[in-house]
């Protein structure tokens, strides 16, 4: 066999699991709404624990972090800081909202904006964003995909084949289990990506150098800029540094997937320590690094960064393991993206269409529309993914700027008693707006701040003062939150 | 909604602190530590450092929960 087939062959066989997996974990289960979205509400420490981190450890981990790290340098280094901050600020922030979603029966995002605010044109908007905001997202893991498969084939596979490959695997496999399916893949792609970092980050950097110290030594010698801020870029500094983390960590659990998995969970206790050890997790992107700072020496001048880890993975190791390292990329891609995809159908189907258009149908209706969604939206980002070419850190935080927007209305909902619809859809139209133009007319970052960093703080102020505005005029600010159905 | 202890808060403002605001203290590369370099080594510490400080945070959360159980 070719090493091409042998890589292929292994990577098929990989996802094949992974994917039977998914689909006997739904085989048993009656699928309604409740079930197929939230998993009956019965995932305890374990299981939310694999849910959250297959969302959170997507294939932009794997090749897009270590792209920045071989093409950018130091500021790649955000994303340890922001991946264990995120789960600091959710320990705040998961269990009051666990609490409604018990209490009211909330299953979306979104749910819990008509709940809090009871303005539905609030909800719609924040339905709208996220949905826009998965885009890049999605676009990002499918992009991921056709990368692994590409490389893996040693060129002989085009990337648009695989990328088609992919979509049509994960909408069957979502079509057949919902988010159960998700949380047992996860075990798979875990397992497999654990033990890939561990072995590239190690055993490269032992192969060509000696050990991870002579590594470094030896890039600090001849790279000296490249390990430190702002690296190989002129703009990315400490500035950029603290307000990209910031952004980053404040809407981690924004994404509307994300709040959604909170309402799988038991118990508020189970989610506080869930964010307790989940930072642990973060050090597996550490051994990432330690590979893909080595592929600045040793495969130099690539004109893609996203390929440097595999490019040295094929380099380094025989076909089968970069078909192991392969396979576990290809479910790291697909995991989160059928996840994505669910959710992004759920908040079409219940949150936008049943909420504005059609308050008449009934749950299985909205089961039956949101199947449909995820078949649409599937084709949405393969045609996206084929014709665009950013890099995957780029996708991410574009992502990123438009879903942060929705922490003022989330925090400030949960905590501040006074906080208005009114003011919390003025901030959130003007985060997006001033979100979307300051990257449309290549502003960011501005004056060294990230730029979503700069439309979340407007977001801020339009929020505070609207509301504190109302208040003074109406003195009776104090809203309850209204009972909802469904 | 209830809000968190003071002392939960502050706890979770350590590793805030440590891995975002103090970033031009640490991002350096000597001196290399266990073959890292500076900044690499201290965030990967504060990867474990963290979650000691938010189970600091949990234990305080657990307490005022009792608490409060033990009023009602």
């Amino acid at each position: 066999m070719s090493p091409a087939a042998i890589c292929l062959t292994t990577i098929v066989a990989i996802v094949a699991i992974g994917t039977a997996i998914g689909f006997l974990a739904g085989v048993r289960r009656r699928m309604d709404l409740e079930q197929w979205t939230v998993g009956g509400r019965g995932f305890g420490v374990a299981l939310v624990f694999l849910l959250m981190a297959g969302e959170v450890y997507t294939t932009f981990a794997f090749l897009g972090a270590s792209g920045w790290a071989y093409s950018r340098g130091g500021p790649v280094l955000y994303v340890l800081a922001y991946l264990t901050l995120a789960y600091v600020v959710s320990f705040f922030i998961l269990p009051p909202l666990w609490e409604l979603g018990r209490r009211f029966g909330l299953q979306t995002q979104s749910d819990f904006f008509t709940l809090r605010y009871g303005n539905r044109y609030l909800a719609a908007l924040v339905c709208i964003v996220g949905i826009a905001s998965f885009i890049p997202y999605l676009q990002l893991q499918i992009t991921g995909v056709g990368i692994i498969v590409a490389i893996a084939s040693y060129d002989g596979i085009g990337r648009t084949p695989a990328m088609a490959v992919a979509v049509l695997l994960l909408v069957g496999f979502v079509l057949a289990s919902g988010v159960r399916a998700v949380a047992w893949v996860s075990v798979v792609k875990d397992v497999l990506m654990v033990f890939a970092a561990l072995a590239i980050g190690i055993c490269i950097p032992l192969q060509h150098f000696g050990g991870i110290g002579p590594m470094f030594a030896a890039l600090a010698q001849q790279r000296p800029g490249h390990l430190t801020m702002p690296g190989a870029t002129s703009n990315l500094g400490h500035a950029w540094f603290v307000s990209t983390v910031l952004l980053t960590s404040l809407g981690f659990y924004m994404w509307p997937h994300s709040f959604a998995a909170t309402f799988t969970a038991k118990s508020a206790d189970t989610l506080r320590r869930n964010a307790v050890v989940m930072p642990l997790y973060t050090l597996t992107l550490a051994f990432i690094f330690f590979a893909s700072f080595a592929a600045v020496l040793l495969v130099p001048g690539l004109p893609n960064g996203d390929l440097a880890l595999l490019t040295l993975v094929r380099k380094s190791f025989p076909p089968w393991f970069l078909g192991v390292v392969g396979g576990a990329g290809a479910l790291t891609a697909m995991v989160p993206a059928s996840v994505f995809i669910l959710t992004a159908a759920t908040l079409f189907a219940k949150n936008l269409c049943r909420a504005l258009l059609a308050p008449a149908m009934s749950d299985d209706q909205v089961a039956r529309l949101a199947r449909v969604m995820v078949v649409v939206l599937g084709l949405i980002s393969l045609s996206l993914a084929m014709s665009s070419s950013t890099t995957l850190v780029s996708l991410l935080l574009t992502g990123y700027a438009g879903v942060s927007q929705f922490f003022p209305g989330v925090v400030l909902g949960l905590y501040w008693k006074r906080v208005t619809a009114t003011a919390v859809f003025a901030g959130l139209l003007a985060g997006v707006a001033a979100a979307v133009l300051l990257m449309l007319t290549h502003r960011d970052p501005l004056f060294g701040l990230s730029a979503g960093f700069v439309a979340l703080c407007l977001n801020f102020v339009i929020v505070a003062v609207v509301s504190l505005l109302k208040a003074r005029a109406v003195r009776d600010a104090d809203v309850e939150p209204l009972p909802m159905h469904g | 909604m209830s809000r968190p202890t003071t002392g939960a808060l502050l706890l979770a403002l350590i590793p805030f602190t440590a891995m975002c605001f103090s970033v031009p203290l640490w991002d350096r590369v000597t001196p290399m530590v266990l073959g890292l370099p500076f900044n690499l080594f201290w965030l990967t510490a504060w990867i474990v450092l963290s979650p000691l400080c938010m189970w600091g945070a949990y234990r305080l959360e657990r307490a005022r929960a009792a608490r409060a159980e033990r009023r009602t």
